[in-house]
């Protein structure tokens, strides 16, 4: 992942961040706010899994549990106990974290694809769990949860502030994502990930580092499925199965693995095509399957990887004068494409 | 005779323990199938369900268009699935081995979608009945055995260990036990291990589709059926190894009895109990009864 | 004398790499019918890549390779194996899950004029006395035997060897240098990698140098003998 001249994104960064963010803050002015917080809710959760499969180079298969969790947890907190909708997102993302510290424990002593499987295994569980649990409600889940008064101060009944408070708090765990992949600790996840023999041999507790990061991302996706259960006022089921562990992957993958918009492409791709075809569930399943299989076999980086890799190459054939004129970076151990 | 063993009746725990063994059995053939290309091919197929179900519409299909009965499917069935699987590795998989494997397993995870979307999209969610064709059983005092139930078991019993016969005891199966291990170093020995992958796939291929033959005349015949049952298969196979065949034999027919004894003794906890042992032996023996660490 | 019309393998202007690693930058050379010809060089020169190439394990690469005339540009390996030719590779590649009998009888008979279980036991007695045991519960002298003796019965006439004495005591290097001369007197066409200068001076009749992918030198056994110390020097003996 090293590069030999800044990426289009890296070089152009303060233009694209001001225009994000400015895109950010009238969005809810040109689309339903409900529909921009379901696509960061689910950019989110596409982006924890990222951290893991692009950064760490393990595929997990059932972050649905940790998102699903949270959303039960959050909605019971927020419902049942009355908690501050804030406390109760985050008490959602500690349940998550929980659960990714002890399956973590389990899946991380195999590597590849054995850890998949023992991720989805136990994401399976969890699924039983919350099927027969009293309190989540079973089928029908958890109905009617309170919106709320943000820090007892202000009402997030309104959906387009809710949307600002989504916002922030959804910029903000990217943000902590984008520390994260830059920080040595985040180097030392890329080393392990391209030679894992080489971090042993440096003396790097390598799989202490794999639980902080699965932890991290179990964090991240509950974080998500936190906000979700405010913003819908329910949690259900389907939040937990590999459905939704499916989506997330399929997010990522479309988007593209090992860069930081990745997520947020494929989580707007993935959304709205399944809002556009909410009413044929089946066409759903078959469209997905579809772009799954044309993605692995034709577009293995992601639509924005595969931008990075064209604009990459342009600059190294010198068709674009920014690359002559700006002296290429040295490049960082595990330097990544924005 | 008692009628009762530690408190429940021994008409149940016979009845439980033949579900088991049924259930067992559909765990054993599926988990064989996975081990035979995992272990050959190290892709994950998560398009096994998929095949399973579709074995399972090919019977209905034979019988409900050609008027072809249950013997004619458990032969063309598998035939025509392993077919189709045999035509996914020749255009599609076959371009993934050489880069992380994960790929491979993202295409049979695609590919199981659009199975699963086309028959949901077909048939709905609701069930199509298939005939019993073996109908009556065996009366005894204790439980009454439908014969179909007992034809299930044998034969399942009787293809894993005709597939490990296959692959332990025989020239070609030292050819795949070899490829697993040299592919390219076999392929200097003149094999055509390109050929054999395509084969394999094939083959594990082809034992879903005749699980889903057997289980036809028990569970009704939906686009459901194999996504359900996957998660548990993988779960199978995570205990057994890996990529090892015994492993899924003993793994498959032991889960299936102990889920249904548990069915008996807390029915609540019977969905659950494969992962709960599925986490109980990864503490204990990450890799799998009778996995390797590799 | 065997024929001199047609060489059992011709290689020319062979290039090879390993991704966009260059390795092999232009080899040249030939093979008699019943010679044994020994690519001697440090390691990393590009010895092991040359036989890979060979027998078609080299994905990348350009250049000429015949095998008794055929061409084998884009030629899949169990198809240039039916050509006629054998691999024993540095690292053995002895079958962890196969006993010494199964390893043996692995490969495929491709055509006629191959040796049979029984020929191979006789020159090979202590395979014989192993034969049930699990490949890899052997010494690594008889894992090297039983690598060699695998490919002896498939009818391949060239075999291609790989660092045959690798790690090997002096006893053992001497039953294969043995070995190799009653090959050679049954007809067998022999290329050897080799770092052990002094065992391939013994076995082969003609040597190429390969240093940084290239053929720096060539020369015979008349050669080696009167220019000895020379050539000693030059391979860093």
């Amino acid at each position: 992942m090293t590069l030999a001249a800044p990426s289009f994104f890296e070089r152009h960064r303060t233009a694209l961040l001001t225009a994000g963010a400015l895109a950010l803050l009238a969005a809810p002015f040109v689309a339903y706010p409900i529909f921009l917080m379901k696509l960061m809710c689910f950019a989110l959760l596409a982006a924890s899994l990222n951290l893991m499969v692009g950064y760490v180079g393990l595929l997990s298969f059932g972050h649905a549990m940790f998102f699903g969790s949270a959303g039960y947890a959050t909605a019971h907190a927020v419902k049942v106990w009355g908690f501050d909708p804030a406390l109760g997102v985050l008490f959602g993302a500690a349940v998550a974290a929980a659960i990714g510290a002890t399956t973590g424990v389990l899946a991380i002593r195999r590597a590849g694809i054995a850890f998949s499987m023992i991720t989805l295994a136990c994401a399976q569980l969890v699924y039983f769990i919350a099927l027969r649990s009293p309190f989540t409600g079973g089928e029908d889940g958890i109905q009617n949860v309170p919106r709320g008064k943000l820090l007892g101060l202000l009402s997030l009944q309104d959906n387009l502030t809710l949307y600002y408070v989504v916002m922030v708090a959804v910029v903000a765990a990217f943000w902590l994502i984008w520390r994260v992949v830059h920080s040595p600790f985040g180097q030392v996840l890329t080393a392990i990930r391209d030679n894992e023999p080489r971090a042993i041999s440096l003396g790097y507790r390598v799989n202490r580092y794999k639980l902080l990061a699965f932890t991290l991302s179990a964090a991240l996706a509950g974080l998500a499925g936190g906000m979700k259960s405010i913003v819908f006022q329910i949690a259900t089921l389907t939040d937990v199965s590999w459905v939704t562990s499916g989506e997330a992957l399929l997010m990522g993958i479309v988007g593209g693995l090992q860069t930081m918009l990745g997520p947020v492409v494929g989580a707007m791709v993935v959304v709205t095509m399944a809002n556009q075809l909410s009413a044929f569930a089946e066409a759903v399943m078959i469209v997905q399957g579809t772009v799954f299989v044309l993605v692995v076999m034709l577009f293995r980086r992601g639509i924005v990887g595969e931008i990075n890799a064209f604009l990459a190459r342009r600059a190294r054939l010198g068709q674009t004068p920014e690359a002559a004129a700006v002296p290429p970076r040295t490049p960082r151990a595990g330097a990544v494409h924005d | 005779m008692p009628d009762t063993l530690f408190g429940f009746p021994l008409a149940a725990i016979a009845g439980q323990v033949l579900v088991g063994m049924i259930n067992g059995s559909l765990y054993a053939l599926m988990s064989l199938g996975l081990a035979i290309i995992f272990g050959l091919l190290r892709v994950v197929n998560f398009a096994h369900g998929a095949q399973y179900m579709l074995g399972a519409f090919v019977a209905w299909g034979l019988l409900e268009y050609l008027g072809l009965n249950y013997w004619w499917a458990l032969v063309l069935a598998p035939l025509v699935v392993g077919l189709s699987g045999v035509a996914l590795e020749r255009t599609l998989l076959r371009r993934l081995y050489h880069i992380d494997h994960v790929y491979a397993l993202l295409l049979t995870f695609g590919f199981a979608l659009i199975l699963e979307g086309l028959f949901r999209y077909k048939f709905g969610a609701t069930g199509q009945p298939y005939p019993n064709p073996i109908a009556g059983g065996l009366d005894t005092p204790m439980a009454f055995f439908p014969w179909y139930r007992l034809w299930v078991i044998a034969a399942s019993m009787g293809m894993c260990i005709l597939t490990w016969f296959v692959i332990e005891r025989t020239k070609l199966g030292s050819y795949l036990r070899a490829a697993t291990e040299n592919p390219n170093l076999v392929r200097t020995f003149g094999v055509r291990v390109p050929r054999m992958l395509m084969l394999t796939y094939g083959l594990g291929v082809a034992l879903a589709g005749f699980s889903g033959v057997m289980a036809a005349p028990i569970y009704q015949v939906n686009p459901l059926m194999g996504s359900q049952l996957i998660i548990v298969v993988f779960a199978v196979v995570v205990i057994g190894g890996m990529g090892s065949i015994v492993g899924a034999i003993v793994a498959g027919f032991g889960l299936g009895v102990l889920e249904g004894i548990t069915k008996l003794v807390y029915p609540d906890g019977a969905g659950m109990v494969v992962f709960v042992v599925m986490l109980i032996v990864l503490a204990v023996r990450p890799q799998g009864l009778f996995g390797s660490l590799r | 004398m065997p024929e001199q019309n047609v060489p059992c393998l011709e290689v020319r202007g062979l290039t090879g790499f390993y991704g966009e690693t260059q390795a092999l930058h232009g080899i040249d050379f030939v093979v008699q019918p019943g010679e044994a010809v020994c690519l001697l060089g440090r390691n990393g020169a590009g010895k092991t890549t040359t036989l890979r190439a060979v027998v078609g394990l080299l994905a990348k690469r350009r250049g000429h390779i015949a095998i008794d005339g055929r061409p084998t540009q884009g030629m899949a390996p169990e198809d240039i194996a039916r050509l006629g030719v054998a691999y024993c590779p540095e690292e053995r590649g002895i079958f962890a899950s196969l006993d010494v009998e199964e390893n043996l009888l692995l490969p495929p008979v491709l055509m006629p004029g191959g040796m049979t279980l029984e020929e191979i036991y006789t020159l090979f007695p202590n395979l014989k006395l192993r034969r049930k045991s699990p490949g890899t519960r052997l010494s690594g002298g008889e894992q090297q035997m039983l690598a060699i003796a695998r490919i002896l019965r498939t009818g391949a006439k060239l075999l291609l060897l790989d660092e045959p004495t690798e790690g090997l005591a002096p006893v053992i290097i001497e039953k294969i240098g043995e070995a190799i001369g009653i090959l050679r007197q049954r007809g067998f066409t022999i290329l050897m990698v080799e770092q052990n200068f002094r065992f391939a001076s013994g076995v082969g009749d003609r040597f190429y140098v390969i240093e940084e992918g290239r053929v720096a030198e060539h020369f015979d056994r008349q050669t080696l003998a009167t220019d000895h110390a020379r050539i000693e020097a030059l391979l860093g003996v």
